[in-house]
């Protein structure tokens, strides 16, 4: 916040009207009272007000986080079913083999692939930013125009890759199990048709689990959308993070992991509300076994 | 008039190594309106067969060989028309009910779906056939009850609807595969009484998968009996029962428990022992044998045990007491037997004497000591020493990653830590042999070991410590007839010679009969009645024991 020219006298009235003197107690109580009150002070590097800033970046990283989610869930579920559903094959054999890949590459190394194989060689997707965004009051969005929509293919498929993986994997896993229950066999004994009850017999009992890790995913995919954000310099709040450790801008650093611990707790808070709905089993409690 | 027709039917199990026969050139027949029951000790295929019939087996196996004729149609003719009789003309049942329904889906919609797979009805009619069809096996507030979910019915409810499911197409066959086996005795002869009536109703050919001999006398017309894949013998069912052709059939049968008298031993006619004369019981130098004194050894006074749903929420509201004010006193010597069915807190009580949960108020004494009041862990691990427990499920209640040797060694050096490894050795080997076990077993795994040779090390193990009390819970009631009958044997030659007084802890009252001096008949966690083994069968006092007593499946009901 201060420049080569900028007097001690100066320094010493801003560190004392940032309230830098004062006892580190002092500090941390005042920060927990604004806080909660939702304001996080002055970025030292930007000299916006922090909550401002969040608000600025907040679509951009919400659009890339649902649009990768998305991504994970429904085409990890798919193949998940089909792998579970036919366990040798080559095509099941392949998307494992990929699905090993896509655990075990960092995502930074996916991105950069990704930017060198479509922007440099094909030219066929932007390498980095959001495109034009259209502001409509409260919210910016890429999705209505052509090269927003282009600008998140590439983000968002590296951001959702591991999490799909992920998915695969287990949903691949409790459809097996699942397969092998009584109720299914007994469902086979009374003559039920396979595709019901491949799809809705036992797809159904399979997605429970997949709730529970959708949910801490989505947590997981903002956490992760750092490194995605860097890697595309997208204009999300990961970016801004990014920058301002470089900068050590503190208020930025601690509004970022507040919200973010804000936003795993909501989430997991719906998950468990998801479960009451789906699960008929913890949905009537008190009059089980009755008759 | 035969309606199926099973001829030669085989079934493999094409291993990497060696092809497993899981049935082997079996001929049924089967007439309508007839319940055949098809018995056997584990793994001898009679699920398999029941499987087979529908082409329902599990990969890697298939049926290699034979033919299925139901009335006129060969229904194993091609594999893919048999998926259109499953259901339509043979309905199957499955053994545990909490399991063969889908939990997330409602009663209503899984018969829906299956009536609307075979018959052509809309949704409504669908909906009025299962209506009725669950009046018809015994559900009350049909209506109501068609919307709940699997988990929302009891047990025995639960099979009814899973007979529903089964009988929803109208099939003329109907095969259930121990459909009583996880259920309560009181239930298990309503599902029984419930099929008898629909195979005379709806004139159904039944064949009745199970290995309770008491079931069969009690219920089929006629039995097949099956040994490790091949059809022993088949006749009308009093012929079998009363007098067997072959020799499996007639030790499978006297292996079974007697209902209606006490016999000293179980007659096992296969393989006896050799050096029966001998059957000494090695540890009995290194016993310290108590004298019997005719005193009590456990005196439980006013014990009451609930348990709480949470810490914090709902502690008083929702608490069920497992154990309502019981007392009972077990003489030093005798076998104490506590029979009820499930949830009735018999396995709580046990828990407590052991040790494992702490009364919510009550006392336990031991040998004239209250071990529920002892604080210092010293003082209890005496206690401890003297109290062992056999638990029911002898594959998990043996760690599987130690050898047998470890296992035994274990309470050993927990009271005697000083003891040198020779003789340390020299003991686990006499109590190997006590049981009946070789010396070579102490240095095998326990999952080299079947079921009835896990209990015996169950048994050594519990006997490890010297023990004056033992508790026996359920330690049968996963085993086979013919094991069992060994098992009860053992505990019964151990107690005589070692001066043990046991706490023998089931829901089988045939076992009970044979086992135990004084009974105790618990339910919903209070003691109806305490008395003698043979008053308590032959004139029993409370109403439910009278209840009990008359519903229980006795093999000698063939004679009436």
């Amino acid at each position: 916040m201060v420049g080569e020219e900028t007097s001690d006298e100066e320094r010493a009235e801003l560190r004392e009207t940032l309230g830098l003197m004062d006892p580190i107690h002092v500090q941390f109580s005042r920060f927990i009272v604004n806080a909660s009150k939702g304001e996080f002070g002055i970025s030292y590097q930007l000299r916006r007000p922090v909550s401002e800033l969040i608000v600025e970046r907040l679509p951009a990283t919400i659009e890339l986080v649902v649009i990768s989610a998305l991504i994970a869930l429904i085409t990890g579920t798919l193949l998940g079913v089909y792998t579970g559903i036919n366990r040798k094959g080559f095509l099941s054999d392949f998307v494992l083999a990929i699905s090993l890949l896509g655990v075990s590459l960092p995502t930074f190394v996916i991105g950069i692939l990704f930017i060198y194989l479509f922007a440099v060689i094909l030219g066929i997707l932007p390498s980095f930013g959001r495109g034009e965004v259209v502001d409509i009051g409260f919210w910016t969005t890429g999705f209505l125009t052509v090269s927003g929509l282009k600008a998140i293919i590439l983000p968002s498929v590296t951001l959702s890759l591991f999490q799909m993986t992920y998915i695969i994997r287990l949903v691949r896993a409790e459809m097996m199990e699942i397969l092998q229950t009584d109720y299914i066999k007994f469902a086979r004994a009374r003559g039920i048709s396979e595709n019901s009850i491949k799809y809705k017999h036992a797809l159904k009992n399979g997605l429970i689990p997949v709730i529970t890790i959708a949910g801490i995913n989505i947590g997981t995919l903002i956490a992760f959308s750092i490194i995605t954000e860097t890697v595309f310099q997208w204009p999300g709040m990961g970016f801004l993070f990014i920058q301002a450790v470089q900068f050590v801008d503190i208020p930025i650093m601690s509004a970022y992991l507040v919200f973010i611990a804000f936003v795993f707790v909501m989430i997991n808070f719906i998950v468990d509300i998801l479960y009451y709905l789906i699960d008929p089993r913890i949905r009537v409690k008190g009059d089980t076994a009755s008759g | 008039m035969t309606f199926l027709k099973i001829n030669n039917l085989s079934v493999d199990y094409q291993m990497r190594k060696e092809t497993v026969y899981a049935a082997k050139n079996v001929n049924i027949e089967v007439n309508k309106g007839e319940i055949l029951g098809l018995v056997g000790e584990s793994g001898s295929g009679k699920s398999t067969v029941g499987n087979a019939i529908i082409n329902l087996i599990d990969e890697p196996g298939k049926v290699s060989s034979g033919s299925v004729i139901l009335g006129d149609l060969n229904i194993h003719e091609n594999s893919e028309s048999i998926v259109k009789y499953r259901g339509n003309k043979i309905g199957l049942i499955f053994q545990d009910p909490q399991t063969s329904l889908n939990p997330i889906l409602t009663v209503g919609e899984q018969l829906i779906e299956t009536i609307q797979t075979h018959l052509k009805l809309s949704k409504e009619e669908a909906k009025n056939k299962s209506i009725n069809l669950l009046k018809e096996v015994g559900i009350k507030d049909a209506e109501v009850r068609f919307d709940n979910y699997p988990h929302q019915f009891s047990g025995g409810m639960r099979q009814r609807v899973v007979i529903s499911l089964a009988l929803c197409c109208e099939p003329e066959l109907l095969i259930a595969d121990e459909p009583t086996t996880a259920l309560d005795v009181s239930i298990q002869s309503q599902i029984l009484e419930l099929i008898k009536k629909l195979t005379k109703e709806r004139n159904l050919a039944v064949i009745l998968i199970t290995h309770d001999m008491g079931v069969i006398a009690e219920t089929a017309d006629r039995v097949a009996v099956m040994k490790s894949g091949n059809l022993v013998e088949i006749g009308e069912t009093k012929k079998i029962l009363t007098s067997p052709q072959e020799n499996y059939t007639k030790s499978l049968v006297s292996s079974v428990p007697p209902t209606n008298k006490k016999i000293s031993r179980f007659v096992i006619v296969e393989k006896e022992n050799k050096n029966k004369k001998e059957n000494n019981i090695k540890i009995l130098n290194r016993w310290s044998k108590k004298e019997i004194i005719n005193q009590d050894l456990v005196e439980i006074k006013n014990l009451n045990k609930s348990f709480d749903d949470n810490f914090f929420t709902e502690s008083s509201k929702n608490s069920v007491m497992a154990v309502n004010d019981v007392s009972f006193a077990i003489k030093e010597g005798e076998s104490f037997g506590l029979v009820g069915e499930s949830g009735s807190g018999k396995s709580t009580i046990a828990k407590m004497i052991v040790n494992l949960f702490k009364p919510s108020s009550g006392d336990i004494f031991f040998d004239n000591v209250c071990i529920t009041k002892i604080k210092q862990r010293s003082e209890l691990m005496k206690f401890r020493k003297q109290i062992q427990m056999i638990f029911q499920d002898p594959y998990s209640s043996l760690n599987g990653r130690l050898k047998v040797k470890d296992i035994i060694a274990e309470p050993i050096t927990l009271h005697n830590p000083s003891i040198s490894s020779l003789d340390l050795n020299n003991y686990i080997y006499d109590l190997l042999e006590s049981v009946e076990l070789t010396q070579k077993s102490a240095d095998r795994y326990p999952h080299e070991f079947s079921g009835g040779q896990r209990q015996r090390i169950s048994i050594a193990r519990a006997l490890a410590t010297q023990p004056r009390l033992l508790v026996c819970d359920e330690p049968t009631s996963a085993l086979d007839v013919s094991i069992q009958a060994q098992i009860l044997n053992l505990l019964k030659d151990l107690q005589e010679q070692l001066n043990l007084t046991i706490l023998f802890i089931s829901h089988d009252l045939p076992v009970v009969r044979q086992m135990c001096d004084r009974i105790g008949v618990l339910k919903d966690g209070k003691l109806c009645e305490v008395s003698n083994t043979e008053d308590l069968f032959l004139k029993p006092t409370h109403e439910y024991t009278k209840e009990l007593l008359r519903l229980m499946p006795k093999i000698e009901s063939i004679y009436n």
